[in-house]
């Protein structure tokens, strides 16, 4: 029997970046909030010694338990869906922060035709650029509209950068603090680029350049380029992350109050409105009802919508007859890029997460369509995010994967290699989804998710314009050897991509093809709002969090608006 | 070493604790064993000869997993020859590899612990991932058994005392996928003892591999450093004395 709670204002589901936004936003607005997160609680202090590569970036010492729960998988509707036992594809996070501790800090915000792709492709391209099968749409909101939310977020984490890519968006302030430092590899890339014609810019960074305090008085490090950063927690406080930033900002007022080993199991809902949340210590085994006003779905995207999917709220999508939209428009992304062997070593092994440099003059529409058999494109970047051994042993391609030639070839070239590599934007298809898992169950016996997912023509179309660009890019480098990525067939979900999984929680402005409307607010429950990439219709040529940040403070002030009036937002 | 200064031979010692000579691959149970002067024919042997593992009593390295030595042995010839000593430096025993691998499937490693095994099991396609009922450990067991089984059908003798061609020819069937496993294939086998390897000659040496880290210096990777902030601007490669993490726990 569950023991019921004493009711709170706000209830959120997961502790990361989201939960985290809306926890100090709705705290400081004098709501009381109860965060729930299924694993630790952590700080800076527990990343003493996380400069093993083995134990964080092998063994995933930060990431989710797949004993206790996982997705399935298959690439069609005809294959029998099967667990993912390993981590492979994309990394999910766990524990207080998320995947918001060991991501990269590359923050770029979303390009405005991405938030209008729809009618900005139609104008363009006319309606059939894209066939049917294609779910293109707007977001119900617009970059415009957006940009006050991107620059809190900007000011939050204090991000570095500078503001010199012609094809962004205008933005209202400049960056908080300067770029990171230019390395002799990134002007490798600024110089093989420019002379291409190309207009490089360094990487908008969440490795902080200088010290920076935030507005809400949270001080951040500056990062001292020591190559441990994706899949790690960083030591000095020098990656905005939101156990140091968000956290302790909602922690301070008083009016938040976190539980950890918290696994939510259910949103419940009576008539047109939740009324809480049921979850189970995952250590002590009980089952507890946390009633409240405003329930906040802030896992990950995965997450947020099986929690929706087995709590019965909204209609599942169907790709036989288009009706439905929850679990519609799953996204991912595509890698294309290339790899350049040199004569002289480079010190690769020094690094930042977000330290690179990236050129925008085939993402989005920076470029003219009309002649090629695709739309969006990708941002390409040169990254310099520390290399280490265990997961970086790169040989030419006639060189055997083992024995004493593997091993020559791959200390020789283990300083002498670079990538250049693009983030290929992710179009939505009606035959990629998520829905509920009819055989496998979680550890506390709940169905898993289960994902429908596989490159289209649009993903193969795309990947090879841009490998062909990342090879040009990388000979005018100067590399001896230019290896180019293979092209792409069937996705696989074994070897590391990426971790910008989308969709599936869509946002937009019509109840009949969206989950939510743009404060994230649910079309069927005005007090659930479901925050996170999962509100992305499609995904872009970028990393996701600087628009995830920016959604989320938007969702923040509409749950805030919502707590005095009530009522739909929109 | 404190056998010698004892005026104990190893020799003696092993003579005296009855234990066959091949029980001491790498040395890690006495120590090291490195400059012990071990005569060409005693293949038994050919593993410690190159013990190079630390000999203070702090850093006694054993097996926590394999229970007969002579599997012990077939591993650490196996990824010897994946990751061979060379003009380099140390090859995979040097390094302590087998002892990294052993030591590691004896944990959650070799457990799955952290990984989704609940059935029902199916094939399924390649991008579907791992799909066997089967725990590392397991497949450890299993596949080492099976390099010695391979080399007794094709040459009569026991996969360590194979000619290194010989246990090339073996290792490459079990890349190609030649070789017929249970609940595996012989190719995941093959890719999971490759990535073993990597991972025990590079890993921090506080896991028993990457021996004195002489993996990171043949390669060129300082290990934990606290900053590169002062020197990243250099164009020149810099050199530098790698460090274990294991230089913050005290």
């Amino acid at each position: 029997m569950a023991k019921t709670l004493d009711k709170v204002d706000v209830v959120l589901v997961g502790v990361g970046w989201t939960g985290g936004i809306i926890a100090a936003e709705c705290a400081k607005a004098g709501l009381k909030v109860v965060g729930l997160e299924r694993g630790n609680t952590r700080n800076t202090a527990d990343y003493v010694m996380v400069h093993d590569e083995y134990r964080y970036a092998i063994r995933y010492e930060l990431m989710q338990d797949l004993s206790r729960e996982t997705i399935t998988f298959r690439n069609t509707r005809k294959m029998r869906a099967l667990p993912m036992r390993q981590m492979g594809s994309f990394l999910l996070g766990e524990g207080l922060g998320g995947s918001g501790t060991h991501w990269n800090g590359m923050t770029y915000r979303f390009l405005p035709y991405d938030f209008q792709i729809k009618s900005m492709t139609d104008k363009k391209y006319g309606k059939n650029k894209l066939s049917a099968e294609y779910l293109l749409q707007d977001w119900g909101i617009t970059y415009d509209e957006l940009e006050p939310y991107f620059t809190k977020f900007d000011k939050t984490i204090g991000l570095s950068g500078e503001d010199k890519n012609p094809f962004w968006g205008k933005r209202s302030e400049d960056f908080p603090t300067p770029p990171m430092k230019r390395t002799p590899i990134l002007k490798k890339f600024e110089d093989a680029t420019t002379s291409l014609g190309y207009h490089p810019y360094m990487l908008p960074s969440a490795n902080l350049s200088q010290p920076y305090e935030n507005p809400d008085g949270e001080s951040i490090g500056a990062c001292q380029y020591c190559g441990f950063c994706e899949r790690f927690g960083c030591e000095y406080g020098a990656k905005s992350s939101p156990e140091v930033t968000v956290v302790p900002t909602a922690m301070k007022t008083g009016n938040f109050e976190v539980t950890v080993h918290a696994n939510v199991v259910e949103v419940m809902k009576s008539g047109n409105k939740v009324t809480g949340v049921r979850y189970i210590d995952t250590q002590s085994g009980a089952e507890y009802i946390q009633p409240a006003e405003m329930v906040i779905l802030t896992s990950y995207v995965l997450n947020n919508a099986k929690l929706l999917m087995v709590s019965k709220i909204g209609e599942q999508y169907n790709p036989d007859t288009g009706r439905g939209t929850l679990g519609k428009n799953y996204g991912y992304q595509i890698e294309p890029g290339t790899t350049g062997f040199f004569e002289e070593p480079m010190n690769v092994f020094m690094g930042a997460g977000a330290l690179g440099m990236t050129i925008d003059d085939f993402n989005g529409d920076s470029f003219d369509h009309s002649d090629v058999d695709f739309i969006h494109g990708a941002s390409i970047t040169l990254s310099q995010t520390g290399v280490r051994p265990i997961q970086t042993n790169p040989v030419p391609p006639d060189v055997p994967v083992w024995g004493a030639e593997f091993k020559k070839q791959s200390i020789l070239n283990y300083p002498r290699t670079l990538s250049v590599y693009g983030q290929g934007a992710s179009m939505p298809h009606r035959e990629n989804f998520l829905s509920l898992d009819p055989d496998y169950r979680d550890a506390y016996g709940v169905p898993l998710l289960q994902m429908t997912y596989n490159f289209t023509e649009q993903d193969r179309n795309l990947h090879q314009f841009i490998t062909d660009r990342t090879a040009e890019i990388m000979k005018e480098m100067g590399a001896k050897t230019v290896v180019p990525g293979n092209p792409i067939s069937d996705y696989d979900i074994v070897p590391y991509q990426s971790t910008h999984n989308t969709g599936g929680t869509i946002m937009g402005s019509d109840p009949g093809t969206s989950v939510v409307n743009n404060y994230l607010q649910h079309w069927d429950a005005e007090n659930l709002f479901v925050v996170g990439a999962g509100n992305f219709p499609h995904n872009g040529g970028y990393n996701p969090t600087a628009t995830v940040g920016a959604l989320a403070y938007r969702a923040a002030e509409g749950i805030i608006k919502y707590s005095k009036n009530g009522g739909s937002l929109v | 070493m404190a056998e010698e200064q004892k005026g104990l031979s190893r020799r003696d010692f092993l003579k005296t604790t009855g234990i066959a000579t091949g029980a001491l691959v790498g040395g890690g149970i006495i120590g090291g064993l490195v400059g012990y002067n071990v005569k060409k024919e005693d293949k038994a042997l050919q593993g410690t000869e190159q013990g190079g593992t630390p000999t203070d009593a702090t850093s006694v390295r054993g097996l926590m997993f394999f229970r007969n030595p002579h599997d012990f042995q077939v591993l650490s010839q196996a990824v010897e020859r994946i990751f061979p000593e060379d003009d380099l430096g140390p090859g995979a025993i040097k390094l302590g590899v087998g002892y990294f691998i052993d030591n590691q499937l004896a944990g959650n490693y070799g457990s799955n612990a952290r990984e989704y095994m609940q059935g029902p099991f199916f094939a399924g396609e390649v991008t579907q991932g791992y799909q066997s009922r089967l725990t590392r450990a397991e497949i450890f067991s299993q596949g080492i058994a099976k390099m010695d089984e391979e080399a007794n059908k094709r040459f009569k003798k026991s996969f360590v005392d194979l000619e290194g061609g010989q246990m090339d020819e073996i290792i490459t069937a079990f890349q190609k996928n030649e070789v017929e496993m249970k609940g595996v294939s012989s190719e995941f086998f093959f890719r999971l003892l490759r990535q073993a390897t990597l991972e025990g000659a590079y890993a921090d040496p506080i896991y028993n591999g990457n021996n004195n880290m002489d993996g990171w210096r043949m390669k060129g990777f300082p290990g934990h450093q606290m900053a590169y902030i002062n020197v990243i601007e250099e164009e020149k490669f810099q050199k530098i004395e790698p460090k274990s993490i294991s230089s913050m726990q005290h």
